[in-house]
Formats: structure tokens, sequence, C-alpha cells
């Protein structure tokens, strides 16, 4: 590391330092006031598992669960996030018996429950993909707090852009911690250990 | 040691196949186009290559060409607050000179769009590369498993 690239970081911290810590000094109070310990993201929903059968959120309770958003038509972040969780879950084995994974589509129009099997059949069978109505599948991304958007590209297809973090739920229903698409899949794998308590 | 546990983790997810192939036009080398396998019903598909240009000109794909769909673009991949965002490059890919641009999961891709049939393992298939300067060449994509990550250690 160069002198000019620790001035230059010493420079940026201090900037943050500068801009952070009144940010601090004035959240102190409010913070207390506005925990109500209840969580806020998520919430119960009734979608079409893969396999045709209504899936209920209430079959998640008691049991840690992880949820992404994703769509079939997607070929680079959607089978990545999910071939990672394949892999997660092929090294936790056992360990994740309890444990559910949940890819909810947000291109419902294009994925049918049918066209959602056949996107999974290539990955962890426990990996349960979720379908619905557009109307359904809005209140789900609303719910989570994530975001879908329909992109027209030329030539008459579409994309879309979607929100790519993983969402991972306590037993209790309560979101404990996100994975995050860069992050390093040692760190994810660790987070869904500790979630799991193993 | 933190390189050695992501190798690790890497290996024990999916990992392609280190053997490399390779394609010369001109001063471009054209370095692994890979494929991912889809889903039977999948309509659409993703490519993965990297470039280098030894010349002393910028070139540009400016197209690509094959004949398991109609219409193939090159896309880029950005993540703005954990939201993914894909859009067409449609002024083509630079490829500066001395460098190198690497088209992989995460980043800029190539997409196959309406797709034939699903692309499958083992069946390698071909596709024709447009640059402006260096012409046309034509490359064979090597089909990988579904969630195939860029084998971390292959480098030239």
């Amino acid at each position: 590391m160069s002198l000019k690239t620790i001035q230059v970081a010493l420079w940026a911290l201090a900037a943050a330092a500068a801009i952070a810590l009144p940010i601090a000094y004035l959240s102190q109070t409010p913070v207390t006031q506005r925990s109500s310990g209840v969580a806020t993201v998520g919430g119960p929903f009734v979608l079409t598992a893969a396999n045709g059968q209504p899936f209920d959120s209430k079959s998640l309770v008691g049991k840690p669960y992880a949820l992404f958003f994703g769509f079939t038509h997607c070929p680079d972040v959607c089978p990545t996030t999910t071939a990672e969780m394949t892999g997660f879950l092929g090294e936790l084995g056992d360990k994740a018996k309890d444990f559910r994974v949940l890819f909810v589509t947000v291109d419902p129009a294009r994925d049918t429950p049918e066209a959602l099997k056949d996107f999974l059949s290539s990955f962890d069978p426990r990996i349960v993909g979720l379908s619905g109505s557009q109307e359904k599948i809005d209140a789900v991304v609303r719910a989570y707090g994530a975001v879908a958007t329909r992109v027209d590209l030329d030539g008459g297809n579409y994309t879309m852009d979607h929100t790519a973090s993983v969402f991972l739920f306590g037993a209790d229903g309560r979101l404990v911690s996100t994975l995050d698409y860069k992050e390093n899949p040692t760190v994810k794998l660790q987070k869904i250990k500790n979630l799991l308590g193993v | 040691m933190k390189k050695a546990l992501f190798l690790s983790l890497a290996a024990s997810v999916l990992t392609v196949s280190a053997v490399a192939h390779a394609f010369d036009k001109g001063p471009l080398k054209i370095d692994h186009p890979w494929s991912r396998e889809t889903a039977a019903q999948a309509s659409t598909g993703a490519g993965f290559l990297s470039i280098q240009n030894y010349g002393k000109t910028p070139d540009r794909l400016v197209a690509i060409k094959s004949s398991i769909s109609d219409d193939v673009q090159v896309h880029t991949m950005t993540m703005e607050g954990g939201v993914m965002r894909m859009r067409e490059l449609k002024n083509g890919l630079t490829i500066p000179p001395g460098g190198e641009v690497k088209l992989q999961p995460g980043a800029e891709h190539i997409m196959f769009m309406g797709l034939k049939g699903p692309i499958k393992l083992g069946e390698d298939f071909t596709a024709t590369l447009v640059f402006e300067r260096a012409g046309e060449v034509e490359v064979t994509f090597k089909v990988e498993p579904a969630g195939a990550k860029p084998a971390a250690g292959h480098q030239h």
C-alpha cells in the first residue's frame, strides 16, 4: 500500500466518522422507542408449490427457513443462487433436515408450477418452488420488502429486475439475516449454520 | 487462507472443469466459451467467455449468431442495494487494446433468448462472434452443469 493510498484511506475514514457520528448521536434516543421487537419483514401467504399443491406459510412455523426471489428465464443470478443453496444443503446434509428453502418466482406469468418444477429439477429436491397469481406474488414481494420490476427487451422478450438477497428466518418466524449475492460463500454457509445452530 | 477456504467451497458447490479451450482471430484471443445446462422447457440460456486483445486498437463485439437461438444478446448485470438488474449492451462490448473482458456469472454475459431446445450437458454448441475489426470467428461453447461457476483458478 502506498503512502498516498493510506492518506486517502485516512481521509475517507475521517469523512465517514464526521458524517456517522452526528447521525449516531441524533438517532440514539429514537432507536429504543422505535424497537417494537416484532419482525416487519415477511408475512403469511398461500402460494402454489411446483408440485401443484397449495403451500401455506403456516407450515413454516417452528422451522428455520430461507426465502429468495427469482425467475426461471434468468440464466445468470438465479441458477447461481439456486446452485449455491443446493451446495449448502448438500454440505449440511441431515443437519438441514428441518431447514426449508423457498424459491418464489417474480415472474408468475411464465413461471407456472410446471415451469418451476422443470427448472428446479437440476437442483436439490428440498428447494421448494412457489408460484401464484400476480396479485399474490406482488403481495409477498411487498411483505418481504423486496423489489420486482418487469423490463422489456428488444425482440419481445423481457427480464425482471429483482431483489437477489436470500432472506433467512428463524424458527420463530423472525428475519435473522440475509445472504448477499456478492458475499463470500464461506460467510453465507456460516450464516446458515448460525441460523440452524449447528 | 481465505482464498483456500473460498476455493475449497467453490469446488464443493460446482466448478467448471479447468480444461481450457481457446480461439484466435487476429489480435483477439477468445478463451473458454462455456454455457450452462438448462431445464427441458427453458427458453433462455447463458454464455460466458473471456476475450483478450493483444492488438494496439480497441475492438468491439457487435453481434453473436448461433443456431441454438435466433436472438443472442450481450447483457450487463449490476447489483444496486441487493437488486439485480440486467440490461442489453446495445452498442456492443468494447475490448480495449492490451486488455481483457470477462463475461462471467454475476457480470456481463451472453443471453441466448428463445432457445430452440434445451442446452444439454455433453452437447457443446457453436456460435459466431462478430467483431467490428477482427471480423467473424466461430467458437464452441462447452456445456457445464446448471449452476456451474467459473473455475476459480482458471488463468492464462
